[in-house]
């Protein structure tokens, strides 16, 4: 992994050295899922995004083939697992004796949480994301065993979650209460971590749209999450996904449901506000 | 015995008489390759879907042979031509002896 880190870097400057001309899908290609659903993949980037005129979804950096599985929801092998969580939503687990479906009866009524996702928690003084209203949920209301925030039952159950609001415009609110955690997020953004010292922002702000080695960097926006990659056959929690950024920058990385990681998200997320919400995605 | 098994297809709801129509069929199932091994370096025994079959009001329209490189949850598109309206009778048959079903019926029109 690290020497895969190291050459990733170099290749990054030879790309410089070439220039940001590459071949890529349909630039103004637009996403509409089973033909009816049409989403939103390119806006104005929000008001707070300073560096930035225009946001894209990841979806318009992926090939044309990666695309195509999305416009389908029998192709994208996201919604596989899904129905794999509509099994769960509706099993009884845990010494309360109750399902998801018990006190929330379908999934429907999970419309539009998405959207908001991560958001300021007034009972617990603190921003949560999906995975701790799930696990709190299980705890405190099923008395069930909490989830891994990776294990495949909670990352299935936010792309449960994640479907009902797809098409809806992200809309993560940053000020009140949550932004002192936004700032923190913030900082994190645009700090440089691990030996190679990159920021977030020195790939997905400063050069997406180049090349690093053979990948195509998107903006990183995590409107698409949970996302279902080509490259390890499952879905992908947001978590997950900053680890393996964090790790390729040759830094310890933090843990999923750090507080760290819960910053970043909401930071990360804000920076979607705008963009269709469209997991399960389908990324490579 | 592979666990969460779940046969999906998509066949149109109508088609003109003799038109060619694409189905799409999938599965999910792990497709153990037999070729791995587990911590303690036993071979993890083979359990994969080993035949795919496909009718049409009795008439067979497609029967493949499932190979254990096929990766997890098999994805298989094929065509078919539709002479009459009738029914779509899929089958896939499990190492275990498990056997999958799923009918859909296709109206001319």
């Amino acid at each position: 992994m690290k020497l895969k880190s190291l050459k990733t870097v170099t290749s990054s400057i030879a790309m410089l050295a070439l220039g940001a001309g590459i071949a890529s899908a349909d630039e103004d290609a637009a996403l509409i899922i089973n033909g009816e659903t049409e989403m939103v993949v390119r806006t104005e980037a929000p008001a707070h995004l300073e560096n930035m005129d225009e946001i894209r979804s990841g979806w318009t950096f992926r090939s044309a083939e990666t695309q195509a599985l999305q416009m389908d929801d029998f192709d994208n092998p996201g919604m596989i697992f899904v129905d794999q969580a509509i099994d769960t939503w509706n099993q009884v687990s845990g010494s309360e004796e109750k399902s998801c479906a018990s006190c929330h009866e379908g999934p429907e009524s999970m419309k539009g949480l998405r959207t908001q996702m991560p958001k300021w928690n007034e009972a617990a003084g603190e921003v949560w994301t999906t995975e701790m209203y799930i696990n709190d949920c299980r705890e405190n209301r099923m008395g069930a065993d909490k989830w891994g925030w990776n294990a495949k039952d909670m990352v299935n159950m936010t792309a449960l979650i994640a479907l009902q609001s797809r098409g809806m415009p992200m809309n993560v609110a940053i000020d009140g209460p949550a932004q002192a955690t936004w700032e923190q997020g913030k900082e994190m953004y645009y700090t440089r971590y691990g030996q190679l010292e990159l920021s977030c922002a020195n790939c997905h702000e400063d050069n997406y749209d180049n090349l690093i080695r053979a990948d195509h960097l998107s903006q990183g926006q995590i409107n698409g999450f949970p996302a279902y990659r080509l490259k390890n056959a499952k879905l992908n929690s947001i978590h997950a996904r900053f680890k393996g950024c964090v790790r390729d920058t040759r830094a310890e990385t933090f843990k999923e449901g750090s507080p760290e990681f819960i910053a970043l998200e909401l930071y990360v997320a804000s920076r979607a506000n705008g963009l269709s919400s469209e997991g399960p995605s389908v990324r490579n | 015995m592979a666990t969460g098994v779940k046969p999906r297809v998509k066949v149109p709801k109508s088609a003109a008489a003799g038109d060619a129509i694409t189905i799409k069929t999938l599965i999910s199932h792990p497709m153990e390759s037999g070729q791995r091994k587990d911590k303690e370096g036993n071979a993890i025994p083979r359990s994969i879907i080993n035949r795919f079959t496909c009718d049409f009001n009795g008439q067979n329209v497609i029967d493949v042979t499932l190979e254990p490189a096929i990766s997890t949850n098999p994805y298989i598109e094929f065509e078919a031509t539709v002479p009459e309206a009738g029914e779509f009778k899929f089958t896939w048959y499990d190492d275990d002896g498990s056997v999958y079903e799923e009918a859909k019926p296709i109206a001319i029109g």
